[in-house]
């Protein structure tokens, strides 16, 4: 439970003049949550797609399951899952459709398909509607299919970039029960989110500002270090620093 | 490869469960191929014919007679005043006006000869060409005729320098077949090429593209993925408009339909790599809207579909050689009227798929996984 | 892009299109080789509508060069055709055309058959053959057969159709999607305002357009305006104002910036280019066609603009036209105001 899953080190990404991400260094343990914290702007979003390698960082290191960013991006998306804030199943295709699809282009065989189509409709508890296309499931379905999609492929991290946007609480309760199995089962989470709350869900959080690591710890332990009862107010306390406001 | 066949067995699904997709790859085409050629006629007939007779003879009867039987002409108005015959010009309810002076009877027996003003309309160059071609015809056809009449066959010293003109491929010259085939073309290149353009761009907007950027797919199986199935639509859209053609028209190809079924992909290679690359310049369909719409209005207007490419200046020339679609156009029409054979377009072909390779290498530089 | 994309097209099309025929290839095969036929392959290399391509050695090349697409027409002289001519008096000449436009061929042949007629009347020992009408024709408004005559004011038309009646539907349509509009209307402002300042700045923006394409015209393509030039700006105004009001009125039926640009493009731009008589002939259309291009706009505006631009009329030429475009654009108005009263409630 202590093999280190994701490694960077002085991770910096710049656009021109402007440095969005500015040498950020943390460890992520397998099996754990990690949430990526921080104001809208704050690089979360930036840092994540490095490693995903969606993007290719300026300088620094990074190692995602054991495979360098820098070279062997390929190697790290077989081994990746990724949900991104729009979710990105396809609205005109059916859940099984949809599911039969990423799990073919991730190397899953058909026996396996068609498995893992079994379990994730029952996991839901979509019969009929299974059939249906995705566009006609109501939005807190769609976001906790997207999740199981993302990690279909059993893969050892998945990346979760703003999940739970627009969601009543209830249904994001739902969602993070989801979380907390897959989590169970050996998968790393790395999370990333402006409600301050579901900071709460993570083994350990770090908090951006200005594209900066300003805080990684657990949650306990960054309201103990500044003495607040709330997430919500430790961050308020780093965030009164940033200069930054928009990603 | 097991994940480009994911990919075909999306795309497809996808294609089938888009209700618009029967219209668009059947019945579009289909009202187009039937309303365009109507509207594309260029045949010059019922041209408005003004008389103004001042002689009122015998002769002067007959020419009109002889004019107005041949059915090229409708008859604007028969008058003894010029200005009522220019009013009618000026109104655009008479294409051409004949002036028949007076005397013209007797002058023709006593002088030997009578000029004949005739004013032509040319804002129309190739109407007004064609139309006073008609007339003249017919004209010398009525001088030989008094002739005839009154000349001794003998007694002929002047020299007579007959044309025999023949009209190969298309005898009963009719736009049809000239205008259907090169509007084919332009209905496989909106549905084909430029709709492969909208759908990336669709996906890109969607969000659903950084959600394959992030997966072990290829960028060469994803582009793949894209284009197999804009062939097979191009295929089909291009084997319904021959059928439509044939049914519809009666314009069976005098050319090997093989040799247009190979052109029709090399034209594919070509457009699609076009679409493709105007998808990796936008972001939004909107975008994708524009400049698609501002390339099929540039294609139809500019590759020869309607207007001659020969008349056109340097520039244009060198802009229309480097569409596809011009090309096409020229080999449909080729083929299938004249019956043109492999060695006779050879330059085409490799025409085509040089633009072909340079569009897509540029498009696949430009497509990029990671930013 | 709203000033350049109509500057482009202008360019574009109304340099570039043109049925006009020039250079064009042909091909001669002299059977004679005598110095009849060496005098009329002069005439017709001489001619800037032939480009006197081969001289093939026999007809059966003919096919093949036409089918590679070498040649439009070959013209074919029989042996002995100056002896025929001396002796006999009598001569003829095959004139063979690829008739795939039928046309173009019809056009080049009557070229060359009136290069013979010439070359006839040339070596005619008497003046004149007796018993001869000598037509004398006239090419009035555009004596060089150019194509610029008939394309520029149909280009004309659809950039100011495009420019106004896409733009403004769209942009209204864009606050509409926005719910920008909702708050102008909550405003103090009346209704009719936020409408006419939606138009203006694309009235002014035509306005500079045709200017340019006016300009353009002229200067560029040699085509002068014969009329009164007010007059032309006077009538632009109404049919740009047609424009405003269509595009207006597309902008309360439609409720998405796509629907709007597609209803644009179907209502304006495709009935424009077909059937407002400038690509295509109306009169060769079957009547139902005729009959539905009388609604649309850009047909009348065609006909003003060759009355006033090429043939240099006045408005008593074009008075018809012009109401019938005033009419629509009252019309177009009228439905639109009342769509957005209603939309209001």
């Amino acid at each position: 439970m202590n093999e280190t899953v994701i490694k960077t080190n002085k991770l910096t990404k710049r656009f021109g003049d402007f440095v969005a991400v500015d040498g950020i260094t943390f460890d992520v343990h397998k099996g754990e949550i990690f949430g990526f914290l921080g104001a809208n702007g704050a690089g979360k979003t930036t840092a994540m797609r490095m490693l995903c390698g969606l993007s290719t960082p300026t300088s620094g290191e990074a190692t995602v399951a054991g495979f360098d960013v820098f070279t062997q991006p390929e190697e790290i998306k077989k081994n990746i899952g990724y949900m991104s804030q729009k979710f990105s199943l396809y609205e005109d295709l059916s859940v099984l459709q949809n599911i039969e699809f990423y799990g073919g282009i991730y190397g899953l065989s058909n026996k396996e398909i068609k498995e893992k189509s079994k379990e994730l409709t029952e996991k839901l508890g979509l019969f009929k509607e299974a059939k249906k296309v995705v566009k006609s499931l109501p939005l807190g379905w769609k976001q906790k299919l997207s999740f199981l999609v993302a990690i279909v492929h059993e893969p050892k991290i998945v990346f979760l970039d703003e999940p739970t946007g627009g969601v009543d609480p209830s249904m994001r309760r739902e969602f993070w029960d989801l979380i907390y199995d897959a989590a169970d089962r050996g998968i790393t989470i790395f999370v990333t989110t402006h409600y301050l709350d579901e900071a709460e869900y993570c083994n350990r959080v770090t908090i951006m500002v200005d594209g900066k690591i300003e805080a990684l710890d657990s949650p306990a332990g960054l309201r103990e270090k500044f003495g607040v009862p709330t997430m919500d107010e430790v961050f308020y306390k780093l965030a009164r620093q940033a200069k930054r406001s928009a990603d | 490869m097991r994940p480009l066949w994911f990919l075909l067995q999306k795309e497809f699904r996808q294609i089938f469960r888009d209700r618009g997709f029967i219209g668009r790859l059947f019945i579009a085409p289909a009202i187009q191929l039937i309303l365009l050629p109507m509207a594309a006629n260029f045949t010059v007939k019922n041209v408005n014919l003004a008389i103004v007779d001042h002689d009122h003879s015998t002769m002067s009867a007959k020419l009109s007679n002889k004019i107005l039987s041949s059915g090229y002409f409708k008859l604007a108005g028969y008058t003894d005043f010029n200005s009522r015959a220019n009013n009618l010009i000026e109104n655009d309810k008479a294409d051409i006006v004949m002036e028949i002076p007076k005397g013209f009877e007797s002058n023709i027996i006593k002088e030997g000869s009578q000029k004949m003003a005739i004013e032509v309309n040319a804002i129309n160059g190739v109407k007004a060409s064609v139309g006073f071609g008609y007339l003249s015809g017919i004209i010398n056809d009525y001088n030989t005729d008094i002739r005839a009449e009154w000349v001794q066959p003998e007694a002929s010293t002047q020299p007579q320098i007959s044309v025999i003109s023949s009209y190969w491929y298309n005898p009963a010259l009719t736009y049809y077949i000239f205008m259907v085939p090169a509007i084919l073309v332009s209905l496989v290149t909106g549905i084909a090429g430029l709709s492969a353009a909208f759908n990336i761009v669709k996906e890109k907007e969607i969000g659903t593209i950084e959600q394959i950027n992030v997966t072990p797919i290829k960028k060469y199986q994803f582009i793949l993925g894209k284009l197999l199935p804009f062939i097979v639509m191009g295929a089909v859209v291009f084997s319904v408009g021959l059928l439509i053609a044939w049914i519809g028209y009666g314009i069976v190809p005098i050319g090997n339909i093989a040799i247009l079924y190979l052109f029709l992909l090399d034209f594919l290679f070509a457009i699609l790599g076009f679409g493709l690359l105007i998808s990796t310049y936008t972001e939004t369909q909107q975008q994708a809207n524009s400049l698609m719409f501002l390339f099929m209005m540039v294609f139809n207007m500019m590759s020869g579909l309607y207007t001659p490419i020969d008349s056109m200046p340097a520039w244009a020339l060198f802009i229309t050689h480097l569409f596809p679609v011009s090309y096409f156009i020229d080999v449909m029409r080729m083929v299938v009227i004249k019956g043109s054979g492999l060695h006779d377009i050879q330059m085409q072909i490799l025409y085509v798929f040089l633009i072909g390779l340079v569009l897509n290498t540029w498009a696949i530089l430009n497509y990029r996984k990671t930013t | 892009m709203l000033f350049g994309l109509p500057v482009v097209q202008i360019v574009l099309f109304g340099f570039a299109l043109t049925n006009e025929l020039k250079n064009a290839n042909i091909a001669v095969v002299d059977n004679s080789k005598d110095i009849a036929t060496q005098q009329i392959i002069n005439k017709m290399e001489g001619s800037n509508f032939f480009h006197v391509q081969k001289t093939l050695t026999n007809p059966s090349q003919i096919d093949a060069a036409f089918k590679s697409g070498k040649i439009k027409l070959a013209v074919v002289f029989p042996t002995n055709f100056n002896q025929d001519l001396l002796h006999l008096n009598k001569a003829s000449v095959q004139v063979i055309a690829d008739a795939s436009d039928p046309n173009t061929a019809m056009t080049l042949t009557n070229y060359i058959s009136s290069i013979v007629t010439d070359y006839q009347g040339q070596i005619s020992q008497n003046s004149a053959i007796p018993y001869t009408i000598i037509p004398e024709v006239r090419m009035l408004y555009n004596p060089d057969l150019r194509g610029a005559p008939n394309f520029v004011p149909g280009v004309m038309a659809m950039v100011l159709l495009l420019v106004c009646v896409m733009m403004t539907s769209v942009s209204i349509v864009r606050e509409k999607e926005l719910g920008t509009m909702e708050i102008l209307l909550v405003s103090p402002v009346k209704p009719l305002m936020v409408i006419i300042s939606k138009a203006i700045p694309y009235l002014i923006l035509s306005w500079v357009n045709l200017a340019a394409i006016l300009l353009l015209s002229v200067y560029a393509l040699d085509l002068p305006i014969k009329g009164s030039v007010p007059l032309l700006v006077v009538e632009s105004t109404i049919l740009i104002m047609t424009s405003l009001s269509l595009g207006l009125l597309i902008s309360t039926i439609t409720s998405s910036q796509q629907s709007a640009m597609f209803a644009s493009m179907l209502g304006m731009m495709l009935p424009t280019m077909l059937l407002s008589g400038y690509m295509f002939p109306i009169e060769n259309m079957p009547v139902v066609l005729q009959v539905i291009s009388n609604i649309v706009p850009a047909k009348w505006y065609y006909i003003i603009v060759k009355d006033v631009m090429l043939k240099g009329l006045g408005f008593s030429a074009i008075w018809k036209e012009t109401v019938i475009l005033i009419g629509m654009t009252l019309f177009f108005l009228v439905i639109a105001l009342r769509n957005f009263k209603i939309r209001l409630e």
